[in-house]
C-alpha cells in the first residue's frame, strides 16, 4: 500500500489478512505518526515494537488510541488532570482489555478535558489540543485528542467517552464518525467516572464501518459493572445503501433557532439526501428536550461531585506539600490539583445535593430526564430515528468561550437529550461550513445501534465526505 | 416542678458486621487480623474507575435478618451515597442504604425494630504515638482490610425505658444474630457495636424530648453504665430548669464522664444521593424463601418451647436459650436420656453445677464432659445410686478429664453407702460426738451440723445428706 495512513482500519484489516501489509508495517507507521503528533492529542504514545496479540485475531493488530479517562495497567492514567499526574493504575479497563483481547493494541493515550468535563478540550490539564482542520480552533470535547488524532491521520481508530456528547461533539468538529452506545452495553469498570449515570464509551473513527467493527468488540456485560446490560444483538457491520421506508423525525426544539447558518445549510442539505435515499423526513416532537442542558448540569456534576472526592490526596496522585492539618491537606491538594472547570462543577454538584435544596435541583432534574426519556420513547413511537446536527456551530477559535462557561455548556445543546434518556447516537460528518466540518447526528431506541449504523453508513455513502485535508 | 419525675426514651442503633466470605462490593476475602492492606483490592481502595457489585451473600444474610426480626422486605430497595470527606473513607462517600432501606417494621422481644439496612464497613485507622488516638499522633496509618467489610444497621424504634433494659435488649438481639450465624457479634472486636439516642420526657407525656446520640460503646456494660450516665445527666440539666441540646456525645469509659463530639450545627450534611453504579436489590420468591429456610430456631422461640415442653424454669430456659451452645448440649442430655428422663434434674444439673464447674472465662467446648455423660450422671443421682454431693465431684472429673460417670464412681469409690455401713458409721459419730447431740436434744438444731459433718467427713460426701439427716433423727 503506498500510504497507510488513507486507509480505513477496516482496510488496514484486510490487507494483513490477505497478507499485503504486515501488522508490523501498520505499528511502526502509526507509532511514528503519534510519536509526531503535533495537536497535542497524544499524551502517552507506545515506545517499540507492536505488542504480541493473536493472529487470528479478528482486528488483526490495527492500533488503538485510547482516551486517557481509561485506565490501562502500568501506563499513565490521569483523566488529563494534575491531580493525577504520573498516575499508573494497577489493572486496566474492561473495554479495553476486551479490544487488546481482539487485536487492537494500544498505541497511546489521548488528550482529554479534564475528567471529561469540557467541550473543546481547553480544559486539558496538559494543554489544548489543536484541531488539525485549522490549528487555530478547538478540535471538540471531552474526547478531543482522540478526535483530532483519528482525523489527523495519527491513529487509525480511537475509543472515547460521552456523557453529554464528548464523544459525538469532537467527531463533529473534527470531520469524524463518533457513536455514543446505549447506556451500560459497554462496560464502565476502568472508567475513570465523571458522571456515573451518563458516561458511556464508544468508538471515534474514519468511517461509520469501523465504529461498528470497533463497538462489536466493546459491547457486552461485565460482572464489574452492575449497570452493564451487554448487547441483546451481534453489532453488524453496516451494508444498507438506501433508506427505503425509514421515518426520520425531525425536532423542531433543537434544530429551531440558535443552529448556525453553515450548520443548518449542511443539515438540510443532509435531509434532502436521506429523502433522496429513500427515507421519509416528518417533525416530532421532543417537548422536554429544551430542558435538557438544565437538567443535565445538575445532575452531572452532582455525580462528579462524589466521584472526584477521591482525589483526597490521601492514597495516589498529587499530594500538596503545604499542609498541617487533615482539612488543610485535603483543600490544598484539591486546590492545587483540580483545574478551574472542575472545580465550579464540583460545587455546583455540591450545592445542589446539599440538604434542603436536594429536591429543588436535583429531585427537580431527575423529573426532567424521566420526561426527556418518556419524549423519545414516545417520539420513536412515530419514527424510526431522529436525526439533528451533532453541535450547533462548527469548531470555535481556542480561547473564544474559555470565559464564558454558559456558552461553553450550550456547544451540547443537540448531544444532551440522547445522553439523558440513555439511547444510542452517531456523529457523522455532513459536510462542510466555510472549510470546516459539520456532524450529523442520528439518535434512535435503545440498543438500536444497528439500525443507526446502517442508516449512517447510507447516509456516509451518498455525502462522500473527503477528510483527507485534515490528513495533509 | 419538684415531684416531675422523668420518663428515659431509649433507641438503640447497631452497627453488625456480616461474616460473609467476602467484601460487600468486591471480591476480597474478610480480614481476620491479617498483616495491614493485605487484604485489599483496586475496589475496595476506591482506585479511579472502579465499581462496586453488590455481595449476593450479603443480600441473604439482610434479609435473614430482616425476616428473623419480623420484618417487612422491600421488594425493591437501593443504595445511596453518603458523602464526607475521612481518610478511612477511600471514595469519599460510603455506600449505604437510606431511604429505601432492605427491611422494615419489625420486632423483637418488647423492642419494634425501625429498619435493618445493607452498608459498607470504613477502614481502620492507625494512629501512631504513644496516646494511640487522633490528637497528638505522629502519624496516622490505614489499614484497608476491613474498608468495604458488609454491615448490617439495625436501627430500633426509641421503645426502650431503662438502661438495663437497653442492655437486656442488646444481648437479646446479639444471641439471635449469633443463632443466625451471620455474624460473630463479638463487641470487643467491633464486629458488633451499638450507638445509643436517649432522651427524657415527664412521665406520662407522649411527646419525645430532645435526644442525644451516645457513640460507639463496646461492652454490654459500658452501654448499662453509660445510657445511665446520659440519663443522670440530662435530668440534672432538666432539674435545673435547662434544656438539652441536640448532639453527639462519647462516653468515656474510665472516667464515666460525657463529652460531646459535634453538636447539631457541626453535623455533617451527608448529601446522599442514590448510588448510580448499583442496580435495586428486588429479592425474588426464591431468595427470600430461602432466607427464610436457612433461620434456625431464635432464641425466643426457644425459651419458650423448653418451658412448654420441658418443663424448665422460665430463668434456666432463657439461659439455655441465650447460650445456644449450653441450650444444644442441654437438649442432647435429654436425648440420651430415654424414656422417663428427668428434663427438669438435667436442667438443674447444666445451669447450676455444670455452668459452676466452668472455670473463669471457661466454655462448654473447652470442657471434656459429653451430653451422654452428665444425663447418666443426673440419672444416677435421681435413682439416688449416687449421693448429690458425691455427684458433683464427679461432674468435676467429667469436666477435667471425661470419662464414664459409673466407672468414676467406682473407681473413686463414691458410690451411696449401703444402708447398714451407713447405720454403723451414724451410730459410732452419735457416740463420739455426745456434746452435740445432748445440745440437739435440748433444742439447739444447729448442733447436728457437727454430727453431720463428721459423718459426711467419713464417707467422703457419698452418703446422702438426707439420709443422714433421718438416720440422727431416729436415734436422738
Amino acid at each position: 500500500m503506498s500510504d497507510l495512513t488513507e486507509a480505513s482500519a477496516a482496510e488496514l484489516i484486510d490487507h494483513v489478512e490477505a497478507g499485503t501489509v504486515a501488522p508490523e508495517e501498520i505499528w511502526d507507521v502509526y507509532r511514528g505518526a503519534a510519536a509526531a503528533d503535533d495537536l497535542n492529542a497524544f499524551l502517552w504514545v507506545a515506545e517499540g515494537d507492536v505488542p504480541a496479540f493473536s493472529r487470528d485475531a479478528p482486528l488483526a493488530g490495527v492500533p488503538l488510541a485510547v482516551k486517557d479517562l481509561f485506565c490501562t495497567e502500568g501506563v499513565p492514567s490521569a483523566a488529563a488532570s494534575r491531580i493525577l499526574a504520573d498516575y499508573r493504575p494497577p489493572y486496566t479497563a474492561t473495554v479495553v482489555e476486551r479490544l487488546v483481547a481482539a487485536g487492537a493494541p494500544m498505541l497511546g493515550k489521548t488528550n482529554m478535558d479534564e475528567f471529561a468535563m469540557g467541550s473543546s478540550n481547553e480544559n486539558s490539564g496538559f494543554g489544548a489540543v489543536l484541531n488539525p482542520w485549522d490549528r487555530g480552533r478547538v478540535p471538540g470535547g471531552s474526547s478531543g485528542g482522540s478526535a483530532a488524532a483519528v482525523a489527523a491521520g495519527s491513529a487509525p481508530w480511537a475509543i472515547g467517552t460521552d456523557t453529554g456528547g464528548s464523544i459525538r461533539q469532537p467527531a463533529a468538529l473534527c470531520g469524524i464518525v463518533g457513536l455514543k452506545p446505549t447506556y451500560g452495553s459497554v462496560s464502565r469498570y476502568g472508567m475513570i467516572a465523571f458522571a456515573s449515570s451518563l458516561d458511556q464509551a464508544g468508538p471515534l473513527t474514519r468511517d461509520v464501518t469501523d465504529a461498528a467493527l470497533l463497538l462489536r468488540h466493546m459491547v457486552g456485560r461485565d460482572k464489574c459493572d452492575s449497570t452493564s446490560t451487554g448487547h441483546p444483538s451481534e453489532i453488524e457491520l453496516p451494508s444498507a445503501e438506501r433508506l427505503d421506508g425509514v421515518r426520520f423525525g425531525v425536532p423542531p426544539e433543537l434544530t429551531g433557532d440558535g443552529l448556525e447558518p453553515g450548520v443548518r445549510a449542511v443539515y438540510e442539505q443532509a435531509l434532502k439526501r436521506i429523502e433522496e435515499l429513500g427515507g421519509a423526513v416528518q417533525e416530532v416532537a421532543l417537548p422536554h428536550s429544551g430542558h435538557a442542558i438544565a437538567a443535565y448540569y445538575v445532575i452531572a456534576p452532582a455525580e462528579a461531585s462524589a466521584n472526584l472526592a477521591r482525589f483526597d490526596g490521601v492514597r495516589y496522585g498529587h499530594r500538596t506539600a503545604e499542609s498541617d492539618t487533615l482539612l488543610s491537606l485535603y483543600e490544598q491538594t484539591r486546590e492545587e490539583g483540580f483545574g478551574p472547570e472542575v472545580k465550579r462543577r464540583i460545587m455546583l454538584g455540591t450545592y445542589a445535593l446539599s440538604s434542603g435544596y436536594y429536591d429543588a435541583y436535583y429531585g427537580s432534574a431527575q423529573r426532567v430526564r424521566t420526561k426527556i426519556a418518556d419524549d423519545f420513547r414516545s417520539a420513536f413511537e412515530s419514527v424510526d430515528l431522529i436525526v439533528t446536527p451533532t453541535s450547533p456551530t462548527v469548531a470555535f477559535g481556542l480561547g473564544e468561550r474559555t470565559d464564558d462557561p454558559l456558552a461553553m455548556y450550550l456547544s451540547d445543546v443537540l448531544t444532551v437529550p440522547m445522553s439523558l434518556a440513555g439511547i444510542p447516537a452517531i456523529s457523522i460528518p455532513g459536510g462542510l461550513s466555510e472549510g470546516l466540518p459539520v456532524g450529523i447526528q442520528l439518535a434512535g431506541p435503545a440498543f438500536s445501534e444497528n439500525r443507526i449504523l446502517d442508516a449512517a453508513y447510507a447516509l456516509e455513502l451518498a455525502t462522500a465526505f473527503d477528510g483527507s485535508r485534515a490528513r495533509a | 416542678m419538684p415531684d416531675v419525675t422523668y420518663e428515659p426514651v431509649i433507641g438503640l442503633e447497631i452497627h453488625v458486621q456480616l461474616k460473609t466470605r467476602t467484601k460487600m462490593f468486591c471480591g476480597c476475602a474478610l480480614s481476620f487480623g491479617e498483616d495491614p492492606n493485605t487484604r485489599t483490592c483496586p475496589v475496595c481502595l476506591g482506585l479511579p474507575g472502579t465499581l462496586p457489585v453488590v455481595n449476593a451473600e450479603a443480600i441473604h444474610y439482610g434479609l435473614m435478618i430482616g425476616t428473623a426480626l419480623g420484618c417487612e422486605l422491600a421488594p425493591r430497595s437501593i443504595f445511596h451515597r453518603k458523602n464526607y470527606f475521612y481518610p478511612d473513607l477511600p471514595k469519599g462517600y460510603q455506600v449505604s442504604q437510606y431511604d429505601i432501606p432492605l427491611a422494615r417494621d419489625g420486632r423483637l422481644g418488647d423492642v419494634r425494630v425501625h429498619r435493618v439496612h445493607l452498608e459498607e464497613d470504613a477502614a481502620k485507622l492507625v494512629h501512631v504515638g504513644a496516646s494511640g488516638r487522633i490528637h497528638s499522633a505522629e502519624a496516622s496509618d490505614v489499614d484497608f482490610n476491613r474498608g468495604g467489610t458488609p454491615l448490617v444497621e439495625i436501627v430500633s424504634e426509641p421503645d426502650i425505658r431503662s438502661a438495663p433494659d437497653a442492655a437486656g435488649w442488646l444481648r437479646l438481639l446479639r444471641v439471635t444474630l449469633r443463632q443466625l450465624g451471620v455474624s460473630d457479634v463479638n463487641m470487643e472486636e467491633g464486629s458488633l457495636r451499638c450507638d445509643a439516642n436517649v432522651s427524657l420526657r415527664p412521665r406520662g407525656e407522649a411527646t419525645l424530648g430532645v435526644k442525644t446520640e451516645l457513640k460507639n460503646m463496646n461492652s454490654f456494660r459500658f452501654i448499662e453504665r453509660g445510657v445511665e450516665a446520659e440519663i443522670a445527666r440530662q435530668e440534672a440539666i432538666l432539674r435545673d430548669g435547662g434544656r438539652i441540646e441536640q448532639e453527639t456525645l462519647h462516653y468515656d469509659v474510665r472516667s464515666g464522664a460525657i463529652s460531646s463530639l459535634r453538636s447539631k450545627e457541626e453535623a455533617h450534611d451527608y448529601r446522599y444521593f442514590p448510588e448510580p453504579d448499583l442496580v435495586p436489590i428486588a429479592p425474588t420468591a426464591q431468595m427470600i424463601e430461602r432466607a427464610r429456610a436457612a433461620i434456625p430456631e431464635l432464641p425466643a422461640d426457644r425459651a419458650e418451647r423448653l418451658r412448654r415442653d420441658l418443663g424448665v424454669s422460665a430463668d434456666q430456659a432463657k439461659l439455655l436459650a441465650f447460650r445456644p451452645e449450653v441450650g444444644d448440649f442441654y437438649e442432647q442430655a435429654v436425648a440420651t436420656g430415654g424414656e422417663g428422663v428427668d428434663a427438669r434434674a438435667i436442667a438443674n444439673w447444666t445451669c447450676n453445677e455444670l455452668m459452676a464447674a466452668l472455670g473463669d472465662g471457661e466454655e462448654l467446648a473447652d470442657t471434656k464432659v459429653t451430653p451422654e455423660a452428665l444425663a447418666e450422671l443426673v440419672g444416677m443421682v435421681v435413682a439416688k445410686d449416687v449421693a448429690h454431693s458425691a455427684a458433683k465431684e464427679v461432674l468435676a472429673t467429667l469436666v477435667a478429664e471425661g470419662g464414664e460417670p459409673a466407672a468414676i464412681v467406682t473407681a473413686a469409690g463414691l458410690g451411696r453407702t449401703d444402708d447398714g455401713e451407713l447405720a454403723a458409721i451414724v451410730d459410732r459419730a452419735m457416740a463420739e460426738q455426745a456434746d452435740a447431740v445432748e445440745k440437739v436434744r435440748a433444742g439447739n438444731e444447729k448442733a447436728i451440723g457437727a454430727i453431720v459433718g463428721a459423718i459426711m467427713r467419713e464417707t467422703k460426701g457419698r452418703a446422702d445428706g438426707g439420709e443422714v439427716q433421718r438416720l440422727i433423727r431416729e436415734r436422738l
